[in-house]
Formats: C-alpha cells, structure tokens, sequence
C-alpha cells in the first residue's frame, strides 16, 4: 500500500494551517463540533468521513465561502481571518472543486488566468507571459500540457489537472481537493496522485478530502476522521487497515464487501441482440451489442465511462431509440417501448445521474417516492391524488429503506446524496420487478449507503429478478456480479465468470478493450485528446 | 408547515414594503413639481388616498355604498385569471410572455360572438361568447406550445412575436370585416345580451365569480389532479419526468395552452364585463401586468389571489390618488415597477435583511419560478 516515493510519515514541523475548535451550526445540525485540524507543510492530509458528515461545511470555512460560529484558524501560526474565496487564495489557500469551475470554450490559458489576468498597461492580457508560466509551472510538477488547447476537449482527467494549475498559478500552498477522483479511471487517478505527491515534495500541503478508504490509504500521510461533524480519530496509513478506517468513519463495523451467496440463474429474463444505439450528436455509441441476462444473476458491464455504457442503459430503459438491433424481456419484444410500459412490465431502473433524472430535487420525498406510479392505485384514483395513501408510503418506505430525514416532507434536495439514491431505491425497489437496470447506483455515496444498496441488491437477485449493473467502479463490479461483461469503445469485447475473473484482467481490458485497437492508455493521458 | 409559508410571504411582503418606501422617496421628490416644495406628508396623503378608493371609507360603508370594493373586484378579476394563467405556466416550466395577446386575441374573439349573438337569450349568448374567447386564447398559446415541443423554439420569443401579430390581426379586422358600420370610430358591434350581469354594486360583473372561482380550480388541477403532478413534474425537471414515464412534449403544449385559455378567459370577461365591444387599439398592458402577479405571488394560485387583489386595488384606488394628492395615476405603474425590480432582486434582498431560508442542514430551499431561461434539456 505505502509508496515507496513517499517518506514514510512527513517530518514533523511547525504546522502550516491550524484549525482549532471550529464550529458551524445550521438550523437544526452542528455541521462542525469543535473540529481541530493541522495541516503540515509537505504532506497530504486526507479528510475522511461519510457524506454529511461536515467535511465539506469545514473546508468552505477555510475557503471562506462559510463563517465558523466559534473557533479559529492559524497560517504559519498567526491566525488569520478569512473572508471570501479572494481573500484565501491570497493566504495561498486554494480549492480543486469536485465539480470544475471551469470554462469549456475557453482555452487552458484563459481558464487560468480568469480572475488572475496578468496584463500589460493594465488593459491588454499578456497571454505570452501566462502561457509561458503555465508551461513551467507544467514542466515542474510533471505534465507538459498545452495551453491553447480549449479546456472542453480535454479529457476529465486534464480537466482535473488544469484546476490543480489554476491553484498553482495563484501561488496556492495549501491545496484542498474535494473528492477529487470521483470522476476519473484507475489510470488517471493515479496519474493525479503522482502529480500530487510531486506538490507534496515541493513543500506544498495538501488536503485531499475522500469517502473512498483505498484511496485514502494509498495517497495520504496521515488521515483525519470525520463523523458527525467532530473529529472521531487521526491515523497514519502504516498503522491502519480499510476496516479500522470504516468503522471509525461509519461509527460501527461495516462489511466492505456484502456476501452475495450462490447465484441462480433461471430463464433469460432480457435479452439483447446486435443492438446498435447512436450519441445525441449522431455517432454510434453502442455498436452491437448482444447478451442475455437471467432472472436471478447480476451482469455486470465494467467500462471507463463513456464508453456507451449511457446509450446502452438508455436504450434498454426506453428513453433512446435504438437504430437497430433487437431488446426483449420475457418473451416480449421491447426495443420500442417507452418507459411507461416497460415500468408496468416490471422494469426498474436506477439511474446514474440521480439529480438529472432519478429525483425532482425541489420536491418532497412524498411525490418523489410515487413519481413513477401517482398515476396509479393506491396513489390516485380516477385522476385524482389520494395523498393519504401517497404519505403512506412515504412513511413506510423512510422507515423500511432508512432514509434518514426529518420527515416525508423534507425535499429531496436537503438530503444528502446518500439519502437522495435510498429515495430512488427505495422507489424502483419496492415491487415485484423483472429486470432490474443499476446505473452507476454508489456514484458519490459513503460506505455506509454503499453497503445497503448492494445489500438490497442481491436481496433482489435472490428473489429472482435479472439485474443488469453498469459501473465505471470496477471494484463494485467485481464484487457483486455474477458475470462480467467488459465494453470497450461501444462494443462488450469479453464476457467473464464473476467468481474466477481478476481486477488486473478485467482492468487491463476496461483500459485497452483485450487485443482490439490501440492501447488507449497512452491515449488518455496524452493532452490534448477528447475524453 | 408555518415556516414555510412565511418563508414563502417574506419576500414578497417585503417587496411590496420597500417598494411603498421607494415610491414614497420618489413623491416627496417630485413634490417641488406640484406645489414648488418639498411636501413630506405627500406619500402618506396618496397613499391614504390609495385605500379609500380601493376599498371606501366607513362612512361610506354605513351608507351601503361599497363601489370603491367593487371597482377593486372589477380590477382584480382580469388580472387574478391572466395571472392565473402566467403562473401555470410558471409550474409547468415556461414563461409564457403571450399572455397580452392570447388576453386580446380572445377578448376580440368574445365581442364577435356576442356581436352575433347580441339579441339572442343571455343564457344562450354569455357562455358561447365567453367560450369562443376560451377557445381562441388556448389556440393562442397552442402555437408557442407546438413550437417549442416539435422545433424547439423557445417560448418567450414565440410569444413575444404572436402578441405582436395578435395586435395587427385585431387592428385588420376591427377596421374591415368585423366594423361596426353605424359607429364613429372603428369597433366591433356591441355585445348586447352576451353582455355578463352585474351581480352587485355598479358594475360587480359576473367575471368577478369567474375569477375567484378559478382560483380553487387551478390549485386543484396543480395540486391535486395526476395531471398537475405531472405539469409540475414537466416544469421542475423534464428529464425526470421522461424518465417516470410521462410526455413533456405533450405535457408543454397543453400546459401552453391551458395557459393561453386562462388568458383568453381574461379578455372574455374584461370585453364582455365592462366593455361591451373591442375598440380598435385597446390598450391595456393587463397581459403583462400579470407577469409581475404571477411572480409577486409565487405562481402559487392563493398568491396569484392575494397579489391580483392588490394591483387590482392600486389600479381602483389610483383616481382618488391623483384627487386628493396630486400624484398622476402612472404612480401605480412605478409602483408596479419597484415591486418586480425587488422581487428579481431577491438575493439581494436575501443578504440585506438576513434572511435564510428554511432548508435542513443549511441547504437552501431555492424556489425556481422557472427554468425555462435555462434552455430546453432534451435526451
């Protein structure tokens, strides 16, 4: 686990930041209960603990963007107070978003400069001067990136790297990453670390926040818990395991991997033939597909994402027409049916972008548990809602999913996002289903909500539904399919036994599609290159 | 539950306040203009003057005499439906600008109607003139609708551009085919029996029933109906509504043209109500007046009631305004102003008074009025 790059624990200094006894209130939580944190120079502090619990509240406190209620912060043992984001970039504090702030059209030198221009008379952009800059400051931390290249046809890993340029170029030296690898492939997570660990050399501090234990384990010097807005432990990754990790995380022992028992299969529940499926732009993102799935097992599809993964599940749920190509259920042809009718078929689909399709954030749990069934009974009755029955369910479901809110009339948005997929489970789960379509169904969420998703999920298998999982996780995957199906560039290039396939296999295949095509690898990293 | 109703009223209630404050700054102001100094009790004399023409004075009460109420209803009625109308589409995730038009185009369609019909029975004449102005409205916001859902187009522009071609269509036929060829200047014939009755007071139209009925009829339809569910699931996000199975093209259309017909209600009762005939250049800015109703009362049908009452109210009251104060009746327009200008800002208004609104755990709950400024999502 440790690299061999890494000095073994960063030597101990006069701390760079200080935060001491922080605490944040909201009506109702205490985001931040007398949080301490100390950051030293050179090293890379991972921030761990599940959604919620008050990591992201604490690092707007230090990016200015909250106002703690008590506590305060220390640079290099003067304490400081912080006003807004300008005023923590100019302590040297800066924040790599989970979500770029960044401008697609706008070439990488012009990203960077936003907010920062370096000008000539005060009027005119000196862009030679930035570009040169960018180019060094490149040279030095590893990666030669070309600052002409508009930033929209960067792959998401550049895209990463062009935010962590952003904060370099601001003199930025303390570095805080929010979940930085939620949205990159094996291969660019760990071209990232690799940046980050030549910052770390260079004296930069980094705070690298994280729900993923692996991760975590493998990039940071020491690693500091959260759990319900306090500080519940401080470890170093030679003297803890994942397990210990979670446990302080969660509050209790958590089971990383769910058992899932034999799988079996009976009839062929879907099945999908020669199926080709183009993008919104027009180009042919799934070319011809064929596979079956069995009521009763899990198909799992690894694939980087954006490998026509989207088109696939889209087709397949009745939101994209197919170009050709074949999908039944049952004995049912279903390539043009629609959503309604496949919902009335038993088709149950949880979407990957939850907040795009899955929930209508502004409106409570109520309307949102019934969104694909108010039309029926017992939720309405001639076109009439019977919101008796509607709140009904809404309290059974908060109690039988453990949906922690306040109450069924709490909106969606004000959960977390661990709440907001158990809302979506919740609702696709709760009946007899045929098929069952996951799509990416742990995207962000802690290990806790990790854990009751697959756990639901095999419940469904063993009751005998066909699941069919996409997920750009290999490591879920692995862990609940029963067999694998490998996409590579719009095409299932292998198909595996889930009990004997190996990650580095099926790795190697997600990244290179087996013996097809050109490595994609180097593709990938190479600048430049759309995603 | 309480909270968030007061979370809801508290900026536009403090809209409306500081709009009064602004309004009050711009008279004392302008004072020199109508007495040649600065006269400070001039906004409490206007205003004052605003509430005794919008709803009399006890005295007046004592003596039965309730027009200055009744004229306040008469204002209100055409402005609480139009709004109606901006405000549904609001829920189903369009602006639908278009309402000036669908309101004209309809009143128009009403006084042609009851033209023809001006000396059948009035049991026969008022519903079939007040459908015809239905009817015509809901085509009018039809076509914005079928735009968007088959091209794209968005509606704010289509619908910019049909009040446009609403004005010149009613210009053509009031000056030709539809004249009236024994009046002086260009008009339709009169109504006659199509005219609505007066309920009470001067002129308390039936439109006033009308109006206040549509209040519980479209919080019905939103809120209780499957397809309001549906035109809500449209207009807070379309995608999921697709994904639930539902038909956003299908669903924006008739949400278009529900909206279209409210509108188109409207004109029928403003043309049919007070009128008795469409003049050539009726001018009116009720359609867009009904923007700012629909905004300042959250879409929300009650709050559509609460903010028709009161521009309904300023319009009644604005005559005694310029009586007793000397301040000219546009006042109530500035008014009308002020008040969306603070309304649109209500960030700042937000940051100013401290206001947080009520999420849970710091999250704001954020009212989208509409998305539709945000562009069409479509998979």
């Amino acid at each position: 686990m440790a690299d061999p790059i890494l000095p073994d624990i960063a030597p101990v200094s006069a701390p760079a930041l200080e935060m001491r006894g922080i605490t944040k209130r909201y009506p109702g939580v205490v985001a931040n209960d007398h949080i301490d944190l100390t950051i030293r120079p050179g090293e890379i502090h991972a921030l761990l603990g599940e959604n919620g619990a008050g990591k992201s509240t604490l690092m707007n406190i230090l990016y200015g963007l909250a106002r703690p209620d008590e506590g305060e912060i220390l640079l290099d043992g003067e304490q400081i107070h912080i006003s807004g984001p300008t005023d923590a970039i100019h302590h040297g504090i800066n924040m790599v978003h989970q979500h770029f702030m960044l401008i697609p059209v706008l070439t990488v030198a012009e990203n960077i400069l936003l907010g920062e221009e370096t000008t000539r008379g005060r009027i005119f952009l000196d862009r030679r001067e930035a570009r040169q800059r960018i180019r060094d400051l490149g040279t030095r931390f590893g990666f030669d990136i070309d600052p002409d290249e508009k930033v929209g046809r960067l792959s998401v890993g550049w895209q990463q790297r062009v935010e962590i340029l952003k904060a370099l170029y601001r003199d930025a030296r303390i570095l805080v990453l929010d979940e930085p690898t939620a949205v990159l492939t094996p291969q660019e997570t760990q071209e990232v670390f690799l940046v980050l660990r030549r910052l770390a050399q260079q004296g930069h501090s980094i705070v690298f926040i994280s729900h993923k234990l692996y991760e975590v384990m493998e990039i940071a010097d020491r690693i500091t818990v959260i759990r319900r807005g306090k500080v519940v432990g401080e470890r170093i990754p030679a003297q803890t395991d994942e397990d210990d990790l979670a446990e302080l995380m969660v509050g209790r022992e958590v089971q990383l991997t769910v058992p899932r028992g034999e799988s079996h299969p009976a009839e062929v529940m879907l099945s999908v033939q020669d199926l080709v499926v183009k993008s919104d732009r027009g180009r042919v993102a799934v070319e011809g597909a064929t596979f079956d799935v069995r009521a009763g097992e899990i198909l799992g599809i690894a694939g980087v994402a954006g490998n026509g993964q989207d088109e696939l599940v889209q087709a397949i749920t009745g939101l994209r027409r197919p170009t050709s190509g074949s999908i039944r259920l049952g004995d049912r042809d279903v390539t043009m049916t629609g959503p309604r009718d496949l919902h009335e078929m038993g088709v149950a689909f949880v979407p990957a972008d939850r907040h795009r399709f899955g929930v209508v954030l502004s409106w409570p749990i109520t309307d949102n548990l019934v969104l694909t069934d108010y039309y029926a009974q017992p939720y309405s009755h001639h076109k009439v809602r019977n919101d008796t029955a509607i709140r009904a369910r809404a309290v059974e479901a908060i109690e039988q999913f453990d949906i922690r809110t306040p109450g069924p009339d709490v909106t969606v948005g004000a959960l977390s996002g661990g709440n907001q997929q158990k809302v979506v489970v919740a609702r696709e789960f709760d009946r007899e289903l045929s098929l069952l379509v996951l799509d990416q169904p742990t995207r962000g969420l802690d290990v806790g909500s990790v854990e009751f998703i697959h756990r639901q999920a095999i419940a469904k298998r063993d009751a005998g539904t066909a699941i069919l999982l996409v997920s750009a996780e290999l490591d879920e995957v692995m862990e609940l399919s029963d067999r694998i199906a490998v996409m590579y560039r719009g095409k299932l290039v292998a198909f595996l036994d889930g009990r004997t396939a190996h990650k580095d296999e099926v790795g190697l295949l997600m990244a290179t599609g087996g013996a097809q095509g050109p490595a994609p690898a180097t593709a990938a990293s190479a600048p430049g290159k759309p995603a | 539950m309480s909270t968030r109703i007061r979370d809801t009223l508290v900026v536009p209630l403090l809209a409306i306040g500081l709009a009064l404050i602004v309004g009050a700054v711009i008279m004392v102001l302008s004072s020199p203009l109508i007495d040649g100094s600065f006269d400070v009790r001039i906004p409490f004399q206007a205003y004052a003057a605003l509430i005794k023409g919008s709803l009399g004075t006890p005295e007046q009460w004592v003596d039965g005499n309730f027009n200055a109420i009744v004229q306040t209803l008469v204002e209100t009625a055409p402005l609480l439906l139009a709004g109606l109308a901006v405000g549904l589409g609001f829920k189903g995730g369009l602006f639908n600008i278009g309402a000036q038009g669908q309101f004209l185009l309809a009143g128009l369609a009403a006084a042609f109607v009851g033209g023809l019909l001006a000396s059948s029975s009035p049991f026969v004449a008022v519903p079939a003139a007040l459908l015809a102005g239905l009817l015509v409205g809901a085509a009018w916001g039809f076509i914005p609708g079928a735009l968007k859902a088959f091209t794209g187009a968005h509606e704010v522009v289509t619908t910019i551009m049909l009040n446009y071609i609403a004005v010149f269509i009613i210009a053509y036929l009031i000056t030709g085919p539809l004249r009236d060829p024994t009046a002086s200047f260009a008009r339709t014939i009169s109504v006659g029996n199509a005219s609505l009755p007066v309920l009470f007071g001067r002129n308390g139209h039936l439109g006033i029933l009308i109006a206040a009925l549509a209040v519980p009829a479209v919080w019905w339809l939103l809120y209780r109906s499957t397809l309001g569910f549906e035109i809500r699931a449209v207009g807070a996000n379309p995608d999921a509504a697709r994904y639930a199975g539902m038909h956003p093209k299908f669903l924006l259309i008739l949400t278009m043209s529900l909206s279209g017909l409210l509108a188109g209600l409207a004109g029928g009762v403003q043309i049919l109500g007070l009128t008795g005939y469409m003049p050539i250049g009726y001018s009116t800015s009720l359609g867009f007046d009904a923007i700012a109703v629909a905004l300042l009362g959250r879409a929300h049908p009650v709050g559509i009631l609460l903010a028709a009452l009161l521009f309904g109210a300023m319009r009644a009251g604005a005559g005694q305004m310029q009586v007793d104060a000397h301040i000219p009746v546009q006042m109530i327009d500035l008014l009308q102003g002020i008040i969306l200008f603070f309304l649109a800002a209500e960030v700042v208004l937000r940051k100013w008074f401290r206001i947080r609104s009520t999420g849970v755990g710091g999250v704001p709950a954020e009212t989208t009025v509409t998305r539709s400024y945000g562009g069409q999502t479509s998979i």
